[in-house]
């Protein structure tokens, strides 16, 4: 049976893992390599990095640190970060990357999602999305340049329109980042993962708010998502990776066991 | 022990070259027909799709080449459906070095692509995942096409439907999944692709 998968997002800015508190003031948490096998040897699923100042500088992330992560972990990983052409999304998997993140310049240019997805194949493009809710308006807006909090700014797309969107062009997975629940630990956005749910036909990764085991367990029971993205419960040693499956497994939840 | 990589200018070369390295060898990556020819053990990674890998191949003169393969041949992932006889993905003849068919996935209302890690069930004449219990045959997917069960089926997955983990016919072997990404599971199976004779390998 497919299993539901913990992905530690490791957010990486000049070289270092960082985490920052809903986005802003971040702190520096470690080198990358050493985090990124102590996480593979855990159990930890599959790794995100997200080369958090990319797309805000207008620049491709700082690619040496891809090969040498490919060369220490055995597990797939994901990166992200300012990719916005054929030649830079070329040069990442070449390194060894198996699938790359696009956010900030799918928005720029939508068109991107379509050539990426022929020149490298559905199942290697991944769409990030930060979606804001607007208890104003009541409605989930998509943001862009979140790496950098003076140039974060609202998109005219509504989220499920946005979802729907980039699927139709081709990404062959989504993970959606609930803003409002980033870095603060309450739990996942579980209304609005399901919600969107039925409007994603490709794989969907929670991200954003969680703080403890059980906030896990509902994200996968209520909203039915592939996987589940965090970063500060396991680079604070909050949550241990084994327990967490254990947990897991012991609550019926497809997992594969930590070793 | 020589082993070559067919450098088929697809993404996860690199992945599945430092899978070998860990396991402490050095594998040529190449496109050379000689290389690949004279190369104790032949590696065919892929990804993308059916159809381009088989215009690269073409452009590459290799077709013929990597039909007539003696040794043992690992297809991984897309490289496992290009040694099918055909493909549903731009409908297209690939290597037929396995006889079987590779489909478009009928996973009923599952996301696809299959994407993560899923178990998988050996059948008895699998060498390739020998020392690996069944709960420990966790390995790690991508895909959205896929061969479906036939006599050359040597693992099966399930995913809204049973499809061929893997696949064998004489030396020819290919996997759905990923070796080079499934933690300790697939380094097994790689090492035991390297330590195959050719007792295993002939029918």
């Amino acid at each position: 049976m497919l299993a539901k998968r913990i992905i530690p997002c490791l957010d990486v800015r000049h070289g270092e893992v960082i985490k920052g508190v809903q986005f802003r003031n971040h702190e520096v948490i470690g080198a990358i390599e050493p985090l990124a096998e102590q996480y593979a040897q855990a159990g930890a699923d599959e790794l995100v990095f997200y080369d958090i100042t990319a797309s805000a500088d207008a620049r491709v992330v700082d690619k040496s640190w891809v090969e040498r992560i490919a060369r220490v972990i055995d597990i797939p990983f994901t990166v992200a970060g300012g990719i916005s052409s054929i030649a830079q999304a070329q040069e990442i998997l070449a390194m060894g990357a198996d699938k790359i993140s696009i956010n900030s310049p799918a928005l720029r240019n939508p068109e991107l999602i379509n050539t990426l997805v022929e020149e490298f194949g559905q199942q290697c493009i991944v769409i990030g999305i930060d979606s804001f809710y607007n208890s104003e308006t009541n409605t989930y807006d998509v943001y862009q340049f979140t790496g950098d909090e003076s140039r974060t700014q609202k998109t005219t797309w509504q989220t499920r329109d946005w979802l729907r969107e980039v699927v139709a062009r081709g990404a062959g997975e989504i993970v959606l980042n609930c803003m409002n629940q980033d870095g603060v630990r309450k739990g996942y956005d579980i209304e609005q993962l399901s919600a969107l749910r039925n409007d994603c036909p490709v794989p969907l990764i929670a991200s954003g708010g969680a703080g403890s085991i059980a906030h896990f367990q509902q994200v996968f029971t209520q909203a039915n998502v592939d996987g589940a993205l965090a970063a500060s419960v396991f680079h604070k040693g909050i949550i241990a990776i084994p327990t967490l499956k254990q947990s897991l497994i012991d609550a019926g939840i497809a997992v594969r066991p930590a070793t | 022990m020589s082993l070559v990589i067919v450098d088929t200018a697809c993404a996860n070369l690199s992945s599945v070259r430092f899978a070998f390295e860990r396991l402490g060898v050095k594998p040529e990556v190449t496109a050379n027909a000689e290389r690949i020819r004279s190369a104790d053990k032949v590696i065919l990674p892929g990804v993308g799709t059916a159809q381009a890998a088989m215009r690269n191949l073409q452009q590459l003169e290799l077709v013929n080449v990597l039909k007539q393969l003696e040794q043992p041949v690992l297809g991984i992932c897309l490289g496992m459906q290009l040694l099918t006889n055909w493909s549903a993905e731009g409908n297209v003849d690939c290597l037929g070095v396995i006889p079987a068919r590779t489909l478009r996935m009928q996973a009923q209302d599952l996301p696809l692509p299959h994407m993560g890690w899923n178990t998988v069930k050996a059948s008895q004449n699998n060498p390739l995942l020998a020392s690996i219990s069944p709960e420990q045959a966790w390995f790690y997917f991508v895909h959205s096409y896929a061969v479906a069960p036939d006599d050359a089926t040597i693992a099966t997955c399930n995913y809204g439907q049973t499809f061929a983990a893997m696949i064998r016919h004489n030396n020819y072997f290919g996997a759905q999944f990923h070796p080079e990404r499934s933690g300790a599971a697939g380094a097994q199976l790689l090492k035991n692709f390297l330590e195959l004779t050719d007792v295993n390998t002939r029918a």
